[in-house]
């Protein structure tokens, strides 16, 4: 129990500092390497306290993936440069006293949800999927995944489809001087319009349009 | 104080709840890390998913969890994209300076 507890303060701390860090450091990709530190500490904590599965797919989503986008769109867009060249923030003391009074609101009010919570038990026993002691985690999220939530599963599918097909065409342009492959044309064309006889004069060359 | 339990978890969710909320007043210049501070929150919103499902034994929010991990996936895409699309148009991407809609 007391590995379990310091382990916890340590991951903890960790979360915490990193995602104030995140926050206000001014270099963007030093914030995007906090936000990958927070997402580790995070799933080493699921991975701590049973969620195996869900930790795992943290770090495979979260890490592998949404951090590198942010990594890639940092580097794409010339922010570091911009934000190192004015290093005077202003405005950000103004922001900062709004955003405290309504951090400090929010948080006391999440103080006094998780402080005061005493809900009836029969709240707690809606759900019938309760752990089964003998399988792993993946195991039964795996049976439960694929059965009862399969519709949702494929909706999720859906939204990943959506998201997937929106930032293409967001960000596909069409260019003029760049000539692309058009397979219909390809296709379709014969002889008559691709082979053409020219009866050359000679000392004079051919002069072929493309 | 040793013994670690459920309201650990849900103070930590809280915290990070608020610092995400808090980045997000904070940072007027720059857009990205708006985008992470919503992130910071979806991660807090799956702490306290996880937590609960462990304290409970109940197997449906660590399902969510995976459903606000795709929803959060997909948003990050979209956002981004946007983001590409607007420096191209406008070359830079400071908050203050979007206001087309002067809303």
């Amino acid at each position: 129990m007391l590995v379990h507890s310091l382990f916890f303060y340590f991951f903890s701390t960790i979360v915490v500092f990193s995602a104030i860090m995140v926050t206000i450091s001014k270099n963007t990709v030093y914030s995007v390497f906090f936000l990958i530190l927070v997402f580790v500490s995070v799933s080493i904590l699921f991975i701590m306290i049973g969620a195996e599965f869900i930790g795992m797919i943290m770090l495979i989503v979260y890490v592998g993936a949404v951090a590198v986008l942010f990594l890639f769109v940092v580097m794409m867009l010339n922010v570091v440069e911009e934000t190192t060249k004015k290093p005077e923030r202003k405005g950000f003391f103004n922001n900062i006293s709004v955003g405290s009074v309504v951090g400090i609101i929010i948080f006391f009010e999440l103080l006094v949800v998780i402080g005061g919570w005493k809900y009836k038990n029969s709240f707690f026993s809606l759900s019938d999927l309760r752990f089964v002691s003998d399988t792993t985690n993946t195991h039964m999220l795996g049976k439960v995944l694929y059965t009862e939530y399969i519709y949702l599963f494929q909706v999720s599918g859906m939204i990943l489809l959506v998201a997937m097909i929106g930032a293409i065409s967001l960000t596909f342009s069409k260019k003029d001087n760049i000539k692309r492959q058009n397979y219909f044309n390809q296709i379709t064309r014969d002889k008559s319009s691709g082979v053409s006889l020219i009866e050359v004069e000679t000392g004079k060359g051919v002069k072929l349009d493309d | 104080m040793i013994e670690i339990g459920l309201g650990h978890y849900l103070t930590l969710s809280a915290v990070v709840f608020t610092i995400g909320i808090v980045g997000i007043f904070i940072n007027r210049k720059n857009i990205i890390i708006i985008l992470m501070s919503i992130e910071l929150i979806l991660l807090s919103v799956n702490i306290n998913l996880v937590s609960f499902s462990i304290y409970l034994q109940d197997l449906v929010g660590q399902i969510f969890t995976i459903f606000v991990l795709t929803v959060g996936a997909a948003e990050a895409a979209i956002g981004l994209a946007i983001i590409v699309i607007y420096y191209k148009n406008k070359g830079s991407i400071d908050v203050d300076k979007v206001s087309t809609l002067k809303g």
